[in-house]
């Protein structure tokens, strides 16, 4: 029994770093095929489109529900030490140096990066890529490569804008509904947020988020199973894969980013 | 092809192919589900690399092509997928132009007439702005077919072509195919199971059994064939050389065992 236990977790194992070296490898040949990515630059703007434009609302609407929920929540805690005016400090650091890159991660994730899977993993299934592949056409900078691009450019723009959604739900609720100081608010937040301790660290994030999502995504996808079921698989592999490497990864970043500030 | 062996892992699927494919003709290369007709087709592709023998196509060892060269070739190669494979975000006018703009830098005045021209000839001018989700599966064998001649390829391969389509859809595809054939001067490889239809069209069969070549000729030398695999094959026989059974023990014993 304990034998069987011990064979299992060794064969996970060895296929995690077996998948590990392929993911290695594809992303290597990716980034040796991207030219095409850039010298047709309207092919990664359709991707920028598809996986950026089209998250647009998804990313509003969470950001907005996220900033008023942490306007309540932050105003509740401020006030009992009577430091409401804080309100704006709190979310604002809050969203740009954490929220905002990863919620929105998470959410490019399961919106986007599934989209690209089963893209990718359909047109595999209906032999699209081996017919380019006979076209002399090569599917990896065709077809991954521009998608590849899309999605690490939308990303660090996808959450900014979920920030800045934040910020302006926390003000509605806090500024407009509870009474904060609408002076306080903004002036304290502006003094306070540094831009290069905060907000290029909160980018950073999103666009290392953006090359990670991005990465599984279309890996996943050309490395499914040419079935139904293959495909769906690769979904799965690609939603859970990529919260388990935002959240890893954010631990990684901030450990980096943030030791020594007080 | 002399001497091809194909095997996947250790498994073999085709062993000792000898096949020869003439300029400007058109050969059928026949048997049942799963002989590894499409292996082959995907070795002669480049796609696959022989694991013995020696493979050319227009003078060229694949096995020895680097990958650059192995595009170079594949430019002037055409295949038609068994379900046409067509790109599902492009339409047809676009599916038709893909090898067309990437491949060469004509402007797009002349490639819209290249591509209406190709279109015209398989009957589907009209149907350029449809998307692919609207054909039916005769027609998007049609549009693929078109793609696959876009560049005037000097082979073009054909897999399952009639696979899934009414009689007159595949009476249309198959004159489609000749029709091509003559008129680009190229050499075309189609491998079907469809018999009646290809024997009509063909100039060559050969007969693959078990991933060995077991029988060869031309249609009239097939259809004088005595030979009981030819013969269970053009006569549809239910048993013969090809099992109707999947091997299996003893089926007395099979039914009488039960599960521990």
């Amino acid at each position: 029994m304990i034998a069987q236990v011990l064979r299992s977790m060794g064969a996970r194992a060895v296929d995690g770093i077996w998948r590990l070296g392929f993911i290695s490898r594809f992303f290597v040949a990716l980034l040796m095929r991207s030219g095409t990515s850039f010298t047709r630059f309207s092919l990664t703007i359709r991707e920028v489109f598809s996986t950026g434009v089209l998250s647009l609302i998804i990313i509003t609407v969470s950001g907005f529900f996220v900033g008023l929920v942490l306007g309540l929540q932050g105003y509740e805690t401020l006030q009992r030490y009577g430091s409401s005016e804080a309100l704006g400090i709190l979310v604002a650091l809050s969203l740009v140096r954490e929220l905002g890159p990863v919620v929105a991660g998470l959410l490019f994730a399961s919106r986007a990066g599934s989209a690209l899977t089963a893209e990718i993993g359909l047109m595999k299934t209906t032999e699209q890529l081996k017919a380019m592949d006979m076209m002399a056409v090569d599917p990896i900078a065709r077809v991954v490569a521009p998608r590849f691009w899309g999605g690490v450019i939308s990303m660090p723009l996808l959450a900014a804008l979920f920030s800045t959604m934040g910020v302006f739900g926390a003000w509605f609720i806090g500024v407009v509904f509870i009474g904060v100081d609408d002076g306080a608010f903004w002036s304290q937040m502006q003094a306070s947020v540094d831009f290069r301790y905060d907000i290029v660290n909160g980018i950073i994030k999103s666009v290392v988020f953006g090359f990670a999502v991005s990465l599984i995504a279309v890996f996943e996808g050309y490395d499914s199973a040419p079935t139904a079921e293959g495909v769906s698989r690769a979904i799965t592999r690609t939603v859970v894969n990529s919260a388990l490497t935002i959240l890893a990864l954010d631990f990684v970043l901030t450990s980096f980013m943030f030791r020594g500030i007080g | 092809m002399a001497n091809v062996d194909f095997a996947y892992d250790k498994r073999p699927i085709l062993s000792g192919i000898n096949l020869r494919i003439p300029r400007g003709k058109l050969v059928a290369i026949m048997g049942g589900s799963g002989c590894g007709k499409t292996t082959l087709l995907r070795l002669i592709g480049g796609q696959l690399k022989p694991t013995a023998g020696t493979l050319s196509v227009a003078g060229h060892d694949m096995a020895a092509l680097s990958r650059r060269d192995m595009y170079a070739l594949r430019r002037r190669v055409g295949m038609l997928f068994q379900f046409g494979a067509l790109f599902t975000d492009l339409n047809v006018f676009d599916n038709v132009a893909f090898p067309l703009r990437e491949h060469t830098d004509l402007p797009p005045d002349m490639i819209r007439d290249l591509v209406l021209m190709k279109l015209h000839a398989v009957g589907l001018r009209g149907a350029h702005g449809l998307m692919p989700a609207e054909l039916s599966g005769g027609m998007a064998r049609r549009v693929a077919l078109a793609r696959a001649v876009a560049l005037d390829p000097m082979l073009v391969m054909y897999d399952e072509p009639f696979a899934g389509l009414d009689p007159i859809s595949l009476a249309v595809v198959g004159q489609l195919i000749r029709r091509l054939n003559d008129a680009l001067g190229a050499s075309s490889i189609m491998v079907t199971h469809d018999v009646q239809e290809s024997l009509d069209i063909v100039d060559y069969l050969y007969f693959l059994s078990d991933g060995r070549v077991v029988a060869e000729g031309t249609p009239d030398e097939i259809r004088a064939s005595s030979d009981p695999f030819v013969h269970q094959f053009v006569n549809a026989d239910i048993d013969g050389p090809l099992p109707f059974h999947y091997p299996a023990g003893d089926y007395r014993q099979s039914l009488m065992e039960r599960p521990a």
